[in-house]
């Protein structure tokens, strides 16, 4: 028997990713952001019924306890925030259960950081910035592109993305040759956006620039602030290159009550759809009440990052060893 | 017949899909960092050879396909069916004009096929990737000439019409692949 032992990627793209890990280090070092570490496995993880986590068991007697592989670093770095220090990045994995494809591995490399003091657009320009410095060798992007969301979804479907109308929606994916989305989505406004933005925007997003989309509709917030001058949106973007999607911000909910509260709801969504089931993070809302500074901050997929620089088709061309033969 | 998750999607897996036995050839998982994942895929209809896209909601399941692929060898033609038998269980099976199709015309006795059959049905005929036939008629070439350039339509003893070179003669065997139609040699009978 033969055991494809081999990695996925070629050698020279150990190099690439080497000098693209070094490149991010020097961008923050000039900068005086801290690199810092926090654990992978936790006592809890994020609520998200979006994201599937991966559970296992610690063996610390007499009473085991569940441990969690992280989704993201982001509640430990704010509680490295809420304690004092400073903007900080970190290069680590993250682990999404269930998730693989083209554009995924369910273990990942992230670069995650967080600015102090930044307002979301100082934040959309230096990821602008870092991403066409990293991708400049080989993808020299033109522009940096600022788009808002409701803007953009009404400039190539002709929809409003605020105000939902089953009707229209279905409408337009019945003319653009997508008649399963009535079906799929049904009353669900969220899930509609989401249909209609991964299948007819998204993919037209960030030719030849970095493509940022800001002010995501307050039903999609996840973890960003309610915009003060306007209720129906959040603080939050994305980051688009070539159609593939590289990163998401916020500018960071500190609101400990309203963190409580969006955890519950998701728990409770979580218990609807039978999911498996996660605690709040105690120790993160501890750390809000104590008080997060203000900042923003932002998480990109260092491993698309890779595939742009370096033209790849799949992440496992990136990848030594994706999750089939990890 | 299971039912398969999403997570399950990969290609050739079989599937029904609006009532149709279907093969998936290629799945994509379309997530966006913050919301719903979908399943972007790519689905040929195995009744009408017709290739569509359809998308998933991740974690959906759908109906398997009860679509196996067996090796039976052709028997005969009867006119209005097409006879095949399994060999090792001498089941026989038969299958009409719309599913053997195109297939019809590479069809020889004793030639080995792949039937692919749902719910125990002939769905489609695959005939043998290489046949070796008799041609039965074609414009006598010039003599000498072995080059091959521009060649001449022959007809081949199952009814079969394929571009052979100048030389060829009737009465010769020739193999042809049948994917492409075209002519590959001249076979010798041993």
């Amino acid at each position: 028997m033969t055991v494809a032992w081999q990695p996925t990627c070629e050698i020279a793209q150990l190099q690439q990713r080497a000098r693209l890990l070094s490149d991010i280090r020097t961008f923050f070092a000039q900068r005086g952001v801290l690199e810092v570490e926090t654990p992978l496995l936790c006592h809890t993880t994020g609520t998200d019924p979006q994201l599937d986590f991966f559970a296992t068991d610690y063996r610390f007697l007499p009473q085991p306890q569940p441990l969690f592989l992280q989704t993201s670093p982001e509640f430990a770095m704010k509680r490295l925030l809420a304690a004092g220090s400073g903007s900080i990045y970190q290069i680590c994995k993250a682990f999404r259960n269930g998730e693989s494809g083209r554009f995924h591995n369910p273990e990942f490399t992230l670069l995650e950081w967080y600015r102090l003091g930044f307002e979301l657009p100082e934040l959309m320009a230096e990821v602008g910035e870092l991403i066409s410095t990293l991708l400049a060798p080989r993808l020299p992007l033109k522009k940096i592109t600022y788009h808002s969301y409701s803007a953009l979804f009404a400039q190539i479907t002709g929809l409003n993305p605020l105000v939902f109308s089953a009707l229209d929606y279905q409408t337009y994916t019945q003319n653009q040759g997508l008649a399963e989305a009535g079906q799929l989505c049904g009353e669900d406004h969220a899930l509609w956006l989401d249909f209609i933005f991964s299948h007819q925007i998204q993919p037209q997003l960030g030719v030849d620039a970095v493509c940022l989309v800001y002010d995501y509709p307050a039903f999609l917030p996840s973890l960003a602030r309610v915009k003060a001058t306007n209720p129906q949106v959040v603080e939050r973007f994305e980051v688009f290159v070539a159609g593939l999607e590289l990163g998401n911000g916020f500018f960071e909910l500190a609101d400990v009550a309203e963190q409580e509260r969006r955890f519950e709801a998701e728990i409770k969504e979580r218990q609807i759809k039978g999911l498996p089931v996660v605690k709040k993070d105690t120790y993160f809302l501890a750390a809000l009440e104590q008080g997060l500074p203000d900042c923003s901050g932002v998480a990109l997929g260092l491993d698309r990052l890779l595939m742009l620089l370096t033209e790849s088709n799949s992440i496992t061309d990136v990848l030594a060893f994706p999750v089939a033969i990890a | 017949m299971a039912t398969y998750s999403t997570s399950e999607f990969k290609g050739g897996l079989k599937i029904m899909l609006d009532a149709d036995p279907c093969a998936i050839i290629e799945n994509e998982f379309v997530k966006p960092g913050k919301g719903q994942a979908f399943n972007r895929v790519k689905i040929r209809n195995l009744k009408t050879g017709r290739v569509i896209e359809r998308t998933f909601k991740s974690g959906d399941s759908v109906e398997g396909a009860d679509v196996v692929d067996r090796e039976m060898s052709y028997m005969y033609s009867d006119g209005d069916y097409w006879h095949f038998m399994e060999s090792d269980t001498f089941e026989q099976y038969q299958a009409n004009a719309t599913i053997v199709g195109d297939s019809a015309k590479w069809l020889k006795e004793q030639a080995i096929c792949v039937l692919t059959l749902w719910n125990g049905e002939p769905l489609a005929v695959t005939p043998p990737k290489f046949v070796d036939l008799v041609i039965t008629e074609t414009d006598p070439g010039l003599k000498g000439d072995t080059s091959g350039g521009g060649g001449k339509p022959a007809t081949l003893e199952t009814g079969a019409v394929v571009r052979v070179p100048l030389f060829v003669q009737i009465d010769e065997l020739i193999r042809v692949d049948t994917r492409t139609g075209e002519y590959i040699s001249r076979v010798k009978e041993s």
